[in-house]
């Protein structure tokens, strides 16, 4: 296309003489303006949201307040909300590398519970005898959860690769797919008492927190921010170094852009569809051993509530940039822990969607300008 | 476990999956995905619902229900095709939206009492045909016998009249529709509408025909998702896809029946002795879907099948392929 | 150098100070033109002129920003095409407006108000050969389009147009995608619809055709018309030719011939399907040297896009064997062809040659991030990208901001650029270029075939695959023509003959010369 590309939208018939609303195809897109976009759709979200909320009788400045108060207002509620954010950074950074490479992997949920099983399993089956040190412990069950992870998430990636199946129906079924199995697994051979949960894990299998070390930082008492975090943020470090500095990343930004001009440049596409899907498996995967091993401390059947869906928002509010999505996970993370006091329950998965639709309508901007004009009919 | 049963059962059950099916062929032979049809069938089933407890009257549930899904549609029609945004990602946001929705709307609803549920009747002479009779036209909801009926008109109205030639001309080649005089934009709104129509009685059909109550997001639990695929399967066809829906919903039907009995096929049921495998059987459902979809992506391969040419791509007028 | 003003009623369209502006350009800037009844008048010009947006100003696609049309003697506000058809007016553009997938006959009737509801397709299938017949448009009403060859696809276009009673007929460009064979019997149709009373606007780039079947012609040149309906009787080629292109003409491409070098391409017996799985390839068997340009002529359709992605390893052959340098490519990837510095423009500039979305600089490295010294191990160095960018941006002359302005923001001839400059910056010892010239203007197009003839002096050998026969004949050495996936006849450049060559193109005869037979002492 080129700079001449015309774009004279259709002209409706009967129209009255005065000013004119058109839609201008925009030649390039200033710097500034995507973050413009994104910052306007989620005022608008934010409006629109607290306009539902009104009408059904709440009150929406009270609410947010009440967000912003009980996830940023302390030091104990901030670390609670870091704690919520890191499963979203790993799993946003799974979609947003996915996406980046128009691999439609809505199935970072499933990857998620495989990778709390495997790493449950290093302890629950068990794979290491009971007190071996965590410093063999927790490595293991990272690379557990990566390699169930990665192997979840190969499977549509292989489908999709070898037989051009839709990977957005594929890994949708397989989430609920691994929601099943882990059920079995927590009402079954290792069901604690008949209960659906495990029983909990040795200490050595708890991810270090802040609290550890309250003794010698008195101030660090009762925060549970877990190691966790730490995977997410070195986790973004890195996928940003892949995607601008290495091969294999510009390899995925060319096939996300251009799929048959990446196989003109001698890419094999197939083999990098699965093995992208592999990693943002493996992601989703550790973010699920983060969570068991961070957080709960044992395997139940609800261990997400939802966060693999969340992530695919987090990752386009972030506009598939690995350091956005640490932003954009941290401000769920904050919804996520206020929203659980919210009524009705439906309400923060109501304003996800408003904020996502929200964003993708504001991309109508990046695309084209509007245009005040006087008709001269 | 008894093959009619389960057979009339599907016939009941994959119904729903029909009329969802039907409506998103009639979104995507007109160039539209929409991934939304869980959210749809979400608001339909949440907004019969509560009309039908509120007002007592099914109908009037029935013909809400449906109007939601259309009026949710809307907003996916305006931003898909007005705003030419990515049709995947506003498909999932719908799914988000209306699942969030649907729940505010219901939240007092899953303590509501019993309702009127659309009348069962009986054919009167087909349900005597040996075979058939018992199976399609015995004791089954009104909407069932809506749906032998819509399923017909649907294929002839794509394949045999005018309206569908163009209704296909607008998915494979928007461009040559255009240039014609074929109104592409205003033919995508309607059948994006159409779609979300069906999925809106699709959710009604469940909490008014099938399984009444309203369970959050379980009431619909996947349903719209295994719709899409459906369409896959069927190839955009309406009459595969019904084949497609009622022997899903037979299968789903026959794997609950499994559970019960305490003797399958005269050895002991492994399902009735250890209650937890039965999560296993909860599965196959999915891993069927996948089946059939790799199945399927083969046999359109080879017989150069396959999807609407312009699905999933926004038109633009005036931008041609250079 | 035009007519004194007409009667108006012998008129069939009459526009005035016609403006049409796009995003930083002004493509049509207060034209004039008109067309009397039963002409047929050419809109002459280099590509980027403004011919075709006139037309689709007339047409309804676009409203113009300023002047005035009149129709059959009536104001025309049209406000999209289908208006234009209800006053008589129908244009059959460059690329078709068909479904592929539906029958001739559903392509006629699209967007008709009859048949009503039902849809009878038998009864309007020979209503449709009838029509066809009348016209001389032989084609097969039950055929899919898809199953039809671009000529066939072309008629079916005029059909849709005869069927709603057009009268003035738009043809864009129509013989750039027939053989000469093929463009004489267009011709002779348009002779006998005109001398039933239809008007004809013939849009073209070529000189020759012009001549031959227009009674008037107008030129056009950035925008302006630069000479109004002159009779084509009283000027000559040449003159048209000044007036096209505003200076003293033709391309005259300066080859020095080399002594030609040692083998680099052999095919032999290679076939290959098509998407469709029907054969597209049948038995091709060439050899091409270092320093040597083989053109492949042919009508569009023939196997050419096969052919080029056989040897680019974007298609597999389904026998025989490709060896470059001695080394086999027949069946392996693209990758194993760009190790054997197998270069390839390709046809589609913007969705295969280039990323729209990623910077020039992106574009530019595609063929070279794997090695050094662009890349180390897994990394790629920015800064070595960046000079490599800027360097290339430089030698090749690419207009943009900067190495990181979006490609899709380039205009074709820069597109086209930045292509051959990565493709050439590879070295190849094989160039593979598929309708390198295809949209570009004049200045452009000798930009291109120079690179290409440069590319030869240093040694490459290139197979430039062309429907511009023109094109075929001014820069390659040697010459082969194309024909349902075989070749049919292989000529020295210098002993070609255009008409025989047509005639090969549409599967004339062979000739006895051309049995192509593998060069001497080749294995």
């Amino acid at each position: 296309m080129t700079a001449t590309a015309p774009a004279s939208r259709p002209a409706r018939a009967g129209r009255r003489p005065g000013w004119s609303l058109r839609l201008e195809r925009r030649l390039e897109v200033p710097r500034w303006l995507p973050v413009a976009t994104t910052a306007g759709a989620l005022v608008a979200a934010l409006l629109i949201s607290g306009a539902v909320l009104w009408i059904a009788g709440g009150n929406p400045v009270a609410i947010y307040v009440h967000i912003f108060r009980s996830s940023f207002g302390s030091l104990g509620v901030l670390s609670d909300t870091l704690v919520k954010a890191t499963p979203l950074i790993l799993t946003g950074l799974a979609c947003a590398l996915a996406f980046r490479m128009r691999l439609w992997n809505i199935g970072a949920e499933g990857q998620f519970l495989m990778g709390a099983w495997g790493a449950s399993a290093v302890v629950l089956i068990p794979i290491v005898p009971a007190g071996t040190p965590s410093i063999i412990t927790i490595p293991l069950m990272m690379v557990a959860g990566m390699l169930c992870g990665a192997a979840y998430g190969a499977i549509p990636g292989f489908l999709k690769a070898v037989r051009g199946v839709n990977e957005i129906i594929v890994t949708l079924m397989l989430n609920y797919v691994a929601l099943l199995w882990l059920s079995y697994w927590v009402f079954g051979p290792w069901s604690e008492g008949g209960f659906q949960l495990s029983r909990p894990f040795p200490p050595e299998a708890w991810l270090p927190r802040l609290s550890d070390a309250a003794e010698a930082v008195p101030a660090f008492a009762g925060l549970t921010v877990h190691l966790g975090l730490v995977f997410g943020l070195v986790a973004a470090i890195l996928v940003r170094f892949y995607l601008f500095r290495s091969r294999g990343g510009y390899e995925v930004r060319l096939i996300g852009d251009s799929p048959r001009a990446a196989r003109y440049a001698g890419i094999d596409v197939a083999r990098k569809t699965i093995v992208v899907f592999a990693i943002s498996g493996a992601l989703a995967g550790l973010a699920g051993m983060s969570e068991v091993a961070g957080v709960v401390h044992r395997l139940q059947q609800v261990i997400s509530p939802g966060y693999g869906f969340t992530a695919i928002i987090v990752a386009y509010i972030a506009k598939l940039h690995p350091y956005g999505v640490v932003v954009a996970a941290i401000a769920f993370g904050a919804l996520i822990l206020a929203g659980r006091e919210i009524q009705p329950s439906g309400i923060p998965a109501m304003i996800q969607g408003i904020i996502l639709f929200s964003l993708i309508a504001s991309e109508v901007l990046l695309r084209y300008r509007i245009r005040l004009e006087r008709r001269v009919d | 476990m008894d093959p009619t049963i389960i057979l009339a059962a599907g016939v009941a059950s994959g119904t729903v999956f029909l009329f969802a099916a039907v409506g998103e062929i009639f979104a995507e032979r007109a160039g539209v995905l929409n991934l939304g049809v869980e959210g749809m069938m979400l608001m339909g089933a949440v907004v019969a619902f509560g009309t039908a407890v509120g007002t007592g009257n099914p109908w009037l549930g029935l013909l809400l229900g449906t109007l939601a899904g259309g009026l949710l549609s809307i907003l996916h029609a305006v931003i898909t095709i007005s705003f030419q945004a990515e049709q995947v990602v506003s498909g999932l946001a719908l799914t988000f939206l209306g699942s969030g929705l649907a729940r505010v709307l219901g939240e007092n609803l899953s303590k509501a009492g019993a309702i009127s549920l659309l009348p069962k009747t009986t054919v009167p002479l087909l349900s005597e045909v040996p075979g058939i009779g018992p199976i399609f036209f015995t004791n089954q909801s009104v909407l069932v016998y809506a749906g032998f009926v819509v399923v017909p008109l649907a294929w002839y109205w794509i394949g045999r009249t005018r309206p569908g030639l163009h209704l296909r001309a607008v998915g494979e080649s928007p461009t040559a529709a255009d240039s014609l005089g074929v109104d592409v934009y205003r033919l995508r709104y309607a059948y994006v509408i159409v779609g979300g129509l069906f999925a809106g009685l699709a959710g009604a059909t469940i909490t008014l025909a099938v399984s009444p109550g309203w369970f959050g997001d379980l009431t619909v639990n996947g349903a719209g998702w295994i719709a899409v695929a459906l369409v896959i399967f069927a190839q955009w066809s309406p009459i595969r896809a019904a084949v497609g829906a009622y022997l899903f919903a037979a299968i789903r039907r026959m794997l609950v029946d499994i559970q019960g009995p305490e003797q399958l096929f005269g050895f002991p049921n492994p399902f009735f002795q250890d209650h937890n495998l039965t999560f296993f059987l909860g599965m196959i459902p999915y891993l069927l879907i996948i089946a059939v979809l790799v199945a399927v992506s083969g046999e359109a391969l080879r017989k150069r099948l396959g999807a609407p040419a312009a699905l999933g791509i926004p038109y633009v007028r005036g931008e041609r392929g250079h | 150098m035009s007519d004194p003003p007409a009667d108006p009623r012998s008129l069939a369209v009459e526009m005035r100070g016609i403006v049409k502006r796009f995003p930083g350009v002004v493509a049509n800037d207060g034209v004039d033109f008109d067309l009397r009844l039963g002409e047929v008048h050419a809109l002459l010009g280099e590509n980027g002129a403004g011919k075709s947006t006139l037309m689709n100003v007339l047409d309804g696609l676009y409203r113009p920003e300023g002047g005035a049309i009149t129709v059959f003697g009536r104001p025309a506000e049209f406000r999209s095409p289908r208006d234009a058809i209800a006053a008589g007016l129908g244009m059959v553009h460059q690329h078709f407006a068909l479904v592929p997938t539906q029958t001739v006959t559903e392509n006629v009737l699209l967007g008709l108000p009859r048949p009503r509801f039902r849809l009878d397709a038998g009864r309007y299938d020979d209503e449709i050969a009838d029509l066809a017949g009348r016209h001389g448009l032989a084609v097969d009403p039950r055929a899919r389009i898809w199953q039809l060859s671009v000529g066939e696809q072309q008629r079916v276009e005029i059909l849709k147009m005869l069927y709603r009673g057009a009268r003035i007929l738009i043809l864009d460009e129509p013989t750039a995608v027939l053989a000469p064979q093929e463009a004489m019997d267009l011709f002779r149709t348009l002779r006998s619809m005109v001398a039933g009373g239809t008007s004809i606007v013939f849009i073209s780039h070529k000189l020759a055709e012009v001549a031959q079947i227009a009674d008037r012609v107008t030129v056009m040149r950035r925008g302006r018309v630069v000479a109004a309906g002159v009779p084509t009787a009283e000027t000559t080629t040449a003159a048209l030719a000044r007036l096209m292109v505003g200076r003293e003409v033709l391309e005259t491409i300066e080859r020095t011939h080399q002594p030609p070098g040692p083998f680099v391409l052999s095919m032999r017996d290679v076939e290959a399907e098509g998407d469709r799985g029907l054969p597209a390839l049948r038995g091709i068997t060439l050899d091409v040297r270092s320093g040597e340009i083989l053109g492949v002529a042919g009508v569009a359709g023939n196997g050419q896009s096969e052919l080029a992605q056989v040897l680019t390893g974007l298609r597999r052959c389904s026998a025989g064997s490709v060896t470059v340098n001695g080394v086999e490519v027949g069946g392996k990837t693209p990758r194993d062809a760009i190790v054997q510095h197998v270069a390839h423009v390709p046809e589609d500039r913007t969705g295969v040659g280039s990323a729209p979305n990623l910077s020039v600089a992106d574009n530019l490295i595609m063929k070279s991030y794997r090695d050094a010294p662009l890349a180390r191990r897994w990394t790629i160095d920015t800064g070595a990208v960046r000079r490599f960018a800027n360097q290339l941006r430089e030698t090749y002359s690419i207009a943009a901001p900067s190495v990181d302005t979006e490609a899709r923001l380039l205009s074709g001839g820069n597109l086209q650029r930045l292509i051959l400059a990565r493709e050439i910056a590879s070295e190849p010892r094989l160039m593979v270029a598929v309708q390198p010239t295809r949209g570009l203007d004049v200045g452009a197009i000798a930009t291109v075939h120079r690179l290409l003839l440069d590319q030869c002096a240093a040694g490459s050998a290139t197979i430039l695959i062309s429907e511009d026969l023109d094109e075929v004949l001014a820069v390659a050495d040697r010459v082969a023509v194309i024909y349902e996936g075989r070749l049919v006849g292989l000529f020295d450049a210098a002993d070609a003959d255009v008409a025989e060559i047509g005639l090969l193109m549409t599967g004339g005869r062979t000739s006895p010369a051309a049995e192509p037979a593998a060069a001497p002492g080749v294995p």
